[in-house]
């Protein structure tokens, strides 16, 4: 059946090596909070705002919890207890009063923690209302616009500027992109906060903020009501603020969000304790919010040699996999994400891209993979880029990749030009319509090189998914197995922010979450927005 | 700066070479040359004769447009063939230096700093500023390398600390002063209102304030070595660093120097290679 003819006993090994190496970290995670997920909480029971500073208002009533009560039993039983017992308006009220130090937090008991309890399942369901609407919305805006088919054709827009980004967005959804995506700032991973409102100043990107979400899906609206053609729109759920960006994409729409479960950690040295938790919350929201998640194995190859570190590209898929689906994310939330990175160079490097990358189809066959361009053996030479970046849409087509980010001749120079934008969109389109259905007839010869190379690699991936069972997940991290980069849990940015959580943690959106079937909700569209 | 070494940089140009020159497309002296460009309005005759008006004030003429495309409704693309006037003094461009200290192979390099150091060369790296980008810190210090040749964490003899990204000037120096570090290593990828420039600036201003009585480089304070693939701009005096390295650079260009520029005194027996 298979093109490759995988022993289905070992891609079951695999799966099953997968699940023992990511149970400890997941055990870890449903222990443990951090100040993001408090935040996101509260971001999803309606606080929002900031300070004359820009530090949100959510940030302040963490902090002010914490310093007083502790996070072990999460902020929403002090929070509503103190917003039922002293006479602020709503949270927003209450958290500029904290901020002046003029709230006295508690932890409630007895019948003063059932009622704060109640009030706070009260916010917290119609956050979640809010995000199955937009869910609904989705749903309906998909019926009307039509769903374009795949491979989606991926575009990424990086003005730093919200207000450059829309026309921007726009133009490349009508020269055919099926995906926007806005870069982030290169800075905000780092932030523990989420900046509010419109922005006009990034580094290499635009910030990620709850308003420029929404600027951007109602220009794409716009766009996708015009062509006929429902326009994805994609950020990052990922740094220190995973949990909050996951809810704010969840109550503005958007449609895909890149989020890794240890990329922050080897790339951006983040703490590998406050990821997973982070992490493990933001797949939560994704799944009930009708979300596709983008996950960034791509990553690995640009740092460690696309040869010889296949297999981690597939071990990290795996576990990206079953982190993913214990959340509750559907096989069709899966945007599991892999390269072209192999050196032009190598003596038939084409072939084992092809290995690779029909590997990747064939072990995941219902996931949305996302395939990515070259980018590391991008020279300057712009011709030459040309042609190997119309090597790698040949190679999407072949092995029937769900995704395709839209490489560009420029890649290293510079952000890309409104031209290098079109010159790579013509490039896919001709690869794409001259292809047309090639995925078909392309058979690897059984035995052959392809065929070959790819069981090597899943034999591989098992191999080092036995060693990470062995010795742990978090020490294989800590040894450099990924990226090169050796990452122990107790360093790292965001450790500060982690909190194991107490007998009597409570947190009514988790409480929701984990009580329901993420994709049963059938909220009518014509709910609209709750604004 | 650079002291010339025995490094032997062949400064006169052969003697056949033309010593004015103009660009060659297929028969000498033709001038051609080839550029695209899209300008803001919409595609059409107008546009074209837009485009030729830029050519022959860029110096094109004659010029002609082989290719224009519209990109959406506002944007035209094109592709403009054309002779240049321009003559080129070849004879008065002054071959740049090239590498002024020889490259060593891994052996070589550990030989120096045990022979001469006599413990470990200390190297702490980072990205700095906003710039998240590792890649090229990463090539150069991590064993994996780039371009087939290890990084510096590879030498026995070099002890690598690689900070990351992100990482605030003020942990950069606290970090080098903590570990005594012989080497700093900071690397610029992001460009965008010139951020390289100024974070480097800043870098190096913070080290020189920091070791008030530094004579130079390993004598009182690091080394400082910025890397990035936007620095072909400026110089290292502008920067205040004692080295650039460009893109492409490779972790033996970076090991060689270091022996180089810490390590002076110190002659391999056999060069491994000499530019």
């Amino acid at each position: 059946m298979t093109k490759l003819d995988l022993d289905p006993q070992v891609v079951r090994k695999a799966r099953l090596l997968a699940e023992r190496a990511a149970q400890p970290v997941i055990e870890m995670a449903r222990t443990h909070t951090t100040v993001s997920v408090e935040r996101a909480q509260l971001r999803l029971a309606g606080l929002t705002g900031a300070d004359s500073d820009g530090l949100p208002w959510v940030n302040h009533l963490v902090d002010a919890v914490r310093d007083q009560v502790g996070l072990e039993h999460g902020v929403a039983l002090p929070v509503f207890d103190a917003l039922l017992r002293e006479p602020y308006a709503d949270l927003g009220d209450l958290a500029r009063a904290a901020a002046l130090g003029a709230v006295t937090f508690r932890l409630p008991a007895g019948g003063d923690a059932e009622a704060a309890a109640e009030y706070a399942r009260c916010a917290a369901r119609q956050g979640i209302g809010r995000v199955d609407a937009r869910r609904a919305e989705r749903d309906a805006m998909l019926r009307l616009t039509g769903d374009p088919r795949q491979p989606w054709i991926y575009l990424i827009v990086a003005t730093g500027d919200i207000y450059e980004d829309i026309p921007q967005a726009q133009a490349a959804a009508r020269e055919g992109a099926d995906v926007v995506a806005v870069i982030r700032s290169t800075g905000q991973s780092l932030l523990d906060y989420v900046p509010e409102g419109a922005t006009r100043e990034g580094y290499a990107g635009t910030y990620a903020t709850q308003e420029n979400f929404r600027l951007m899906r109602a220009a794409l609206d716009d766009v996708s009501r015009e062509l006929g053609r429902y326009v994805r729109l994609t950020n990052y759920a990922s740094g220190l603020c995973m949990p909050e960006i996951a809810a704010l994409a969840g109550l503005e729409r958007l449609d895909m969000m890149l989020n890794d479960c240890m990329y922050g950690i080897i790339f951006r040295d983040i703490n590998p304790r406050r990821t997973f938790i982070d992490q493990r919350f933001s797949r939560q929201i994704h799944a009930r919010a009708g979300i596709v998640i983008n996950t960034g194995e791509d990553n690995y190859l640009t740092t460690a040699d696309a040869v010889d570190a296949a297999h981690t590209v597939v071990v990290s898929q795996l576990l990206n996999e079953r982190f993913g689906k214990e959340a509750g994310l559907a096989d069709g939330q899966l945007g599991l994400g892999h390269a072209f990175e192999i050196n032009p160079a190598i003596p038939e490097s084409f072939r084992l891209e092809l290995a690779h990358a029909q590997l990747v189809r064939e072990l995941f066959p219902d996931a949305p993979l996302k395939y990515m361009p070259p980018t590391k053996h991008m020279t300057g030479n712009i011709f030459a880029g040309y042609l190997l970046d119309a090597f790698f849409n040949l190679a999407g087509v072949m092995t029937g990749q769900s995704i395709i980010l839209i490489g560009m001749m420029t890649e290293g120079i510079h952000t890309p030009w409104l031209s290098d934008r079109d010159l790579a969109l013509e490039n896919v389109r001709y690869v794409r319509d001259a292809c047309g259905s090639l995925a078909e007839d392309f058979v690897p010869r059984p035995d052959g090189f392809i065929v070959r190379r790819a069981r090597q690699v899943l034999s591989e991936s098992v191999d080092l998914l036995e060693r990470i069972c062995d010795d742990t997940l978090l020490k294989a991290i800590a040894d450099g197995t990924f990226g090169v980069t050796r990452r122990p849990a107790d360093r790292g940015k965001g450790l500060d922010g982690v909190v194991e959580r107490a007998d009597g943690y409570f947190n009514p959106v988790i409480e929701i979450l984990e009580s329901e079937d993420p994709h049963a909700t059938a909220v009518p569209a014509s709910a609209g927005r709750a604004e | 700066m650079r002291p010339q070494d025995s490094a032997t940089t062949d400064r006169t140009a052969p003697q056949d070479l033309p010593s004015i020159i103009r660009p060659y497309g297929d028969t000498t002296g033709d001038a051609m040359v080839q550029l695209s460009f899209s300008l803001p309005v919409p595609a059409g005759k107008r546009a074209e004769l837009a485009a030729l008006q830029l050519a022959g004030k860029m110096g094109l003429d004659p010029a002609s447009v082989v290719h224009s495309k519209a990109m959406g409704p506002n944007f035209t693309f094109f592709i403009v063939y054309g002779k240049v006037n321009h003559l080129i003094d070849y004879a008065g461009i002054e071959v740049p230096e090239g590498r002024e200290y020889p490259l060593l192979s891994a052996k070589e390099i550990d030989l120096a700093i045990r022979t001469v150091l006599n413990r470990r060369m200390v190297v702490v790296g980072a990205c700095i500023g906003t710039d998240a980008h590792t890649v090229g810190i990463d090539a150069i210090l991590n064993v994996k390398g780039f371009a087939g040749e290890k990084g510096l964490e590879y030498h026995r003899e070099i002890q690598v600390i690689n900070m990351g990204a992100q990482v605030t000037v003020e942990e950069l120096v606290e970090r080098a002063k903590a570990e005594n570090a012989d080497a700093v290593l900071v690397s610029q990828v992001v460009t965008q209102k010139n951020a390289h420039i100024h974070n480097t600036k800043q870098m190096a201003a913070a080290f020189h304030a920091a070791y008030p009585t530094a004579v130079g480089p390993g004598m009182g304070r690091p080394l400082l070595i910025a890397g990035g693939p936007r620095f072909d701009t400026v110089t290292e005096q502008e920067l205040g660093v004692d080295r650039i390295f460009g893109k492409g650079t490779t972790p033996r260009e970076v090991a060689g120097y270091l022996v180089h520029a810490l390590l002076p005194d110190w002659t391999p027996e056999n060069p491994a290679e000499t530019p």
